[in-house]
């Protein structure tokens, strides 16, 4: 590159009326026709929407000393059903883990067929994928209201309606896992005549196995918020509890619970955040 | 200029004649999208001998022996292996051919968070299917202790409890090669066994490998770009150039500068 220093030996300038101005890119690039059409048809959806959804700020300011009021009756909680809570809260938590335990197992199964470079056939990987859609895309409420007409009102609906979700949640990650892994030992356990189901037992989930724990705590920590909210329909564990004592007015006994979620949930995620820390 | 094969020295390497050859290839070709990397290869390998395959970065060394087993789907021509038609082998046929060939990649190819008695008895997985192969906690104490002495065969008994991914290169590839051993081969292929490792590792990891394949007498094929390796440790050598087989002597006729013609354009 020739300098173009002024001479003095003090600075590198490099001087703007050497370049060829033809070359310089123009500052907004132009936007395509299909880009533009886009872009307006999403504003005008999101315009509708703002529109429909009745947002409105003055509300929320007339909202405020009503939610001010309902702090006020809420505090300070209640201790008098301290008890049944606690016994509430405790099948919440259990919904929680045996529902979770199962799903994964049913993940590790339906993962194994959703995996494109480990499924026996086409034809179950296009099934498995079919039914992972199909419990992801159903929310965990509707699963339970459908078991809680099956199997009846308590908490093996809500453990079924947490055993699918999960299976939803897990089983693509886990096939995502097993599909990313290292092909190496793959090989190896292939080129030694191991059978598939030994190539993916030696090879393929160990892994993939730190990602599988990852998974299968964070699935936790979601099967514990969203068993609180199943007994809504009948689905047992605490949200019954919640829907009573909001229902009857009962805001302090309301707050006790509020607050027994909370810690819960908040011990769920501490404790799944120290495994994690100790396992990976 | 490459050498042709003088068939005295082919007949020579590939031993008597009248012995078994546990390596037998006719008209292998091997088609990639835009590229022809084997274009009709003949080999013949008796029983007991050590080969060393070389040729530049892709003539098809590779590619030649992951076709011996199928690790690569030949596109035209036969390969027998001990005995047993490769091509065309139904799945349950192939495994049974390649439960009796040990094959040790570049890269040693462990499984990074299994301990290193675990890695030795998946080679088990040649005989037996099930769990009991799969981890150490649930083998039979016969293959436990198999494993054991296989790790024992390349000096590394005192590792047995060691996760896999926290030994160093050359020990990973001697597991590797234990892990070979557990198979009980009769034939042992190598792609670039020491290419990863530094010399003196090398030099190590191959001469434990010629010292087991020579104690049991087993067929050796190992493919490298060390001149002075494939002269030292096989009996024959054979050179890839273009898809085919450029060179075919015995090791002890040759020089390095007879084997870099193979590299020559």
């Amino acid at each position: 590159m020739r300098p173009e220093t002024s001479g003095t030996g003090r600075e590198v300038v490099c001087d703007p009326s050497m370049v060829d101005h033809r070359l310089l890119p123009i500052r907004f690039p132009r936007v395509r026709p299909l880009a533009f059409v886009l872009g307006v048809a999403g504003a005008a959806l999101f315009l509708a929407a703002l529109h429909n959804t009745h947002v409105s700020l003055g509300e929320l300011a007339r909202g405020v000393p009503f939610m001010l009021d309902l702090l006020g009756e809420m505090f300070p909680p209640s201790l008098a059903r301290i008890g049944p809570v606690a016994k509430s809260l405790l099948e919440t938590f259990q919904m929680a883990l045996v529902g979770t335990t199962f799903g994964l197992a049913a993940s590790l199964a339906l993962g194994i067929l959703a995996t494109r470079s480990q499924t026996p056939s086409l034809v179950l990987y296009a099934l498995s994928r079919g039914a992972i859609a199909l419990f992801r895309t159903v929310p965990d409420l509707i699963w339970a209201i459908f078991f809680v007409v099956m199997v009846g009102l308590g908490p093996f609906a809500g453990t079924l309606a947490i055993m699918i979700d999960t299976i939803g949640f897990c089983a693509r990650f886990f096939a995502e896992a097993m599909e990313e892994v290292d092909k190496g030992p793959q090989e190896a356990l292939q080129a030694l005549g191991a059978t598939r189901l030994g190539i993916i037992f030696c090879a393929v989930v160990p892994a993939a196995l730190p990602s599988f724990v990852n998974t299968a705590l964070f699935s936790l920590e979601k099967a514990t918020r969203s068993s609180v909210v199943l007994g809504l329909v009948g689905a047992g564990g605490i949200g019954i509890e919640l829907k009573v004592s909001m229902d009857m007015f009962m805001y302090s006994e309301a707050s006790t619970i509020i607050l027994c979620i909370f810690a819960l949930v908040l011990v769920v995620e501490r404790a799944s955040a120290w495994i994690r820390r100790k396992i990976l | 200029m490459t050498r042709n094969p003088d068939p005295a020295a082919t007949r020579l390497a590939a031993g008597t004649p009248a012995g078994p050859a546990d390596i037998e290839v006719r008209g292998l070709a091997k088609a990639f999208p835009g590229s022809q990397v084997l274009r009709g290869v003949d080999l013949t390998v008796p029983r007991g001998q050590a080969v060393a395959l070389i040729g530049a970065n892709g003539a098809g060394k590779s590619t030649l022996l992951r076709c011996l087993i199928r690790l690569v789907e030949p596109s035209a021509g036969s390969v027998r292996l001990l005995g047993g038609e490769v091509t065309g082998a139904s799945p349950k046929a192939l495994r049974s051919i390649r439960a009796r060939v040990g094959f040790v990649f570049q890269r040693h190819n462990l499984v990074p968070r299994h301990s290193v008695l675990t890695n030795v008895l998946h080679g088990a997985q040649a005989r037996h299917a099930g769990p009991r192969v799969w981890l150490q906690m649930l083998a039979r104490d016969g293959d436990r202790l198999e494993a054991l002495r296989c790790l024992e065969m390349v000096g590394l008994a005192h590792v047995a409890e060691r996760r896999a991914d926290q030994l160093s290169g050359g020990q990973s590839q001697r597991v590797a090669i234990a892990r070979a051993l557990m198979q009980r081969p009769r034939l042992m292929l190598a792609d670039e066994p020491v290419a990863s490792l530094d010399p003196a590792a090398g030099e190590e990891v191959m001469d434990l490998f010629v010292r087991l394949i020579r104690i049991e007498g087993v067929s050796l094929v190992f493919t490298c770009h060390c001149l002075e390796h494939a002269l030292r440790y096989a009996d024959r050598v054979i050179g890839l150039k273009g898809g085919l087989i450029g060179l075919d002597a015995p090791a002890a006729s040759l020089s390095e500068r007879d084997l870099r013609g193979i590299y020559a354009a």
